[in-house]
């Protein structure tokens, strides 16, 4: 189920195959995001981390976790980004910690996106009772400060690796994605295309895959660069607080050592400096992505250039006139 | 009334679920609890293993229900339990000393992040088309993106350690006693301006954007256009026609927005070692303070539950609306 999310969102992985229509529909996306400042930003900043997640050995050949005696080395031509607390090399960790980051913010992006479909969708279509206890579940979840939560989990489950944080940032984050697909699916339930559906003697399956789940394409890929994001900053700070496994290469966890050995107090600021910056331009990436999609589907939204402005105007004096001149 | 009645009641449900997270939590992870706390202190006294076993509600004598009554109970009573380390202090001791750091620290940085970011997105959505316009939404998607803590460890990094001019350790300077002079006012603010300005950078973004894309929206609507007609001055339409009703959807993403916050708090206050209940979770985690890590997450929650119980009110009282509907 969760196919159709990935292929029509991500214009990467769009196969160029297939009947005219999806080459149509990936020509529109790849002119969007051409045109959209932002989505050009976001996609360029996400192609740069994917090819380094996909190829750290192209960036450098050093090893992130082999410590060495040159401990708390500044920035140089060995060590662009200097050495931590065990002599290992920051610019070595940045590099490998992109994949472990990466994989994380998809991965939770796109389980919480399932399991908000499952639930919103399952809420909507049983209604009564399941629907009434999966509402007020999600409705809890939506008001219980999260993050919080996730320390109180992860504090009982001593270093978690990715795999752990992956479950419990989905466990912790489907709430608002499930609450936005139930209100839409409910919108859905009486429109005509649906009760045609019934009427043809379509399976319940059948209908909420292929009539209802291809309407909420783009609130499912919010969910899925929204979630992501979340998933970036929500476990880059667990990972920071020392509650993910601090043998784990990763962009959290390299900051949590630079905070651990006061990194700032002593001048070692590259090793603060670019993991941070790393979090905050990936986060920026899907966030850059989101907003453009936001655009591209509300127009009312997109900046309006001069011309547009000028065009715009124009536009509305020539239909006064012409009122105008009908009404006289 | 009745609205506020029905948000009151599933709020009542809500802390029942926190509650009962709480208490089922250590049972359904792997390992034991207990042991984890006596295997990372050393030498617990009896008195300290009867605290944990109070806090976690753990009594191996009654049966599984009996203990989650009685947690319940003593909960509902303010029996938060003892603290393990920190002396055995009682929990709720310990988090009264610690909840106005923290109330202070966010409420002032909400308030003023709401405030400013509300009037930014409505200037940015009435000069739309404008350079002003093209450069703020960018720029206000990449703070949102940005961590929390980095923004701190960043100023951190630029006014204390670069430029030496503002502290960036604790709420005030070690060894003077909190007192009400204005010598103390002052120092409190000074050392809270980091803090402070770390949840500003961060949590204004979504105030900007939501208001300029309500407010986008507001300024098409025909009372605008009958504002103009009428003449009245651009500031008077701007302010109370347009601003006036993009504010309220605002409002209500004030809940989402609070958690974020709350959120944010912790890291910051962690980065700045700030005395308040986020650190004090972040330092009862790493001494496997149990009892106190629960009594805090109880108490956060009370804590957002109430402000959007609070925002819930201000939005029924602004608009008739959403008393009737859900």
């Amino acid at each position: 189920m969760a196919i159709p999310v990935t292929t029509t969102g991500l214009p990467e992985s769009t196969a160029a195959i297939g009947s005219p229509l999806r080459r149509n529909a990936l020509h529109r996306i790849t002119k969007a995001i051409r045109t959209n400042r932002k989505a050009t930003i976001g996609v360029v900043l996400m192609a740069v981390f994917v090819f380094v997640a996909l190829f750290p050995g192209a960036l450098t050949r050093r090893d992130p976790s082999t410590a060495t005696t040159l401990v708390f080395a500044h920035p140089s031509a060995a060590h662009w980004l200097g050495t931590d607390n065990l002599g290992r090399d920051v610019y070595a960790q940045v590099i490998d910690g992109t994949r472990n980051v990466l994989l994380l913010a998809i991965a939770v992006g796109l389980l919480t996106t399932v399991v908000a479909m499952l639930i919103g969708v399952a809420a909507a279509y049983l209604g009564g009772v399941s629907d009434s206890v999966l509402n007020f579940v999600t409705d809890v979840l939506l008001v219980i400060p999260i993050f919080p939560l996730l320390i109180i989990i992860a504090a009982y489950l001593p270093n978690a690796g990715n795999y752990v944080l992956i479950v419990v940032l989905t466990f912790t984050g489907w709430s608002y994605t499930a609450r936005q697909l139930r209100s839409q699916a409910l919108s859905l339930r009486n429109r005509d295309f649906l009760l045609a559906a019934r009427v043809r003697g379509e399976r319940p399956l059948y209908i909420i895959i292929v009539e209802i789940l291809p309407t909420m394409t783009s609130l499912l890929l919010a969910s899925f660069l929204n979630n992501a994001l979340y998933a970036v900053l929500a476990g880059s700070g667990l990972q920071f607080i020392g509650l993910g496994n601090s043998n784990n290469v990763s962009w959290g966890t390299t900051l949590y050592w630079a905070q651990q050995n006061n990194a700032l107090g002593t001048g070692l600021y590259a090793w603060v400096i670019v993991p941070g910056a790393c979090i905050a331009l990936l986060g920026a990436a899907f966030a850059f992505i989101n907003y453009a999609f936001d655009e591209i589907g509300n127009p009312a939204l997109r900046p309006l250039t001069a011309a547009k402005v000028r065009k715009a105007a124009e536009a509305t004096t020539k239909r006064r006139l012409a009122r105008g001149a009908r009404a006289s | 009334m009745r609205f506020i009645i029905r948000r009151a009641g599933f709020f009542l449900l809500t802390l029942w679920a926190a509650l009962s997270l709480n208490f089922f939590l250590p049972r359904i992870m792997p390992g034991n609890p207990i042991n984890n706390i006596i295997s990372k202190l050393h030498n617990v006294t009896p008195a300290q293993e009867r605290a944990i076993e109070h806090a976690l509600g753990i009594n191996n004598k009654a049966s599984i229900w009996q203990q989650y009554l009685s947690y319940l109970g003593n909960t509902v009573q303010g029996k938060l339990g003892l603290s393990v380390g920190n002396g055995g202090e009682p929990v709720s001791q310990l988090i009264r000393q610690a909840l106005p750091w923290t109330l202070g620290l966010v409420g002032i940085a909400t308030i003023l992040a709401f405030i400013i970011g509300t009037s930014i997105g409505a200037i940015a959505a009435w000069r739309r088309g404008s350079r002003l316009d093209g450069a703020l939404p960018p720029l206000f998607v990449f703070t949102t993106a940005i961590p929390f803590f980095w923004v701190g460890m960043m100023l951190i990094l630029i006014f204390a350690s670069v430029l030496g001019v503002l502290p960036s350790y604790g709420a005030y300077a070690l060894g003077t006693t909190p007192s009400f002079s204005i010598a103390f006012i002052g120092q409190v603010l000074e050392y809270a301006i980091l803090p402070a300005l770390t949840l500003l950078i961060t949590s204004i973004g979504g105030w900007v954007l939501t208001m300029r894309n309500t407010m986008v929206t507001t300024l098409t609507e025909d009372y605008v256009r009958m504002a103009r007609a009428k003449g009245l001055s651009s500031s008077k339409i701007m302010v109370g026609y347009a601003a006036r009703n993009a504010i309220l959807p605002n409002l209500t993403g004030f809940a989402m927005s609070l958690g974020f916050v709350v959120s944010g708090a912790i890291l910051v206050e962690y980065v700045f070692n700030y005395p308040g209940v986020g650190n004090m979770l972040l330092t009862a985690v790493n001494n496997v303070d149990y009892p106190l890590m629960q009594g805090l997450f109880l108490i956060i929650t009370v804590c957002v539950l109430v402000a959007i119980l609070l925002s819930d009110i201000a939005t029924a009282i602004l608009d008739p609306r959403t008393r009737t509907a859900g």
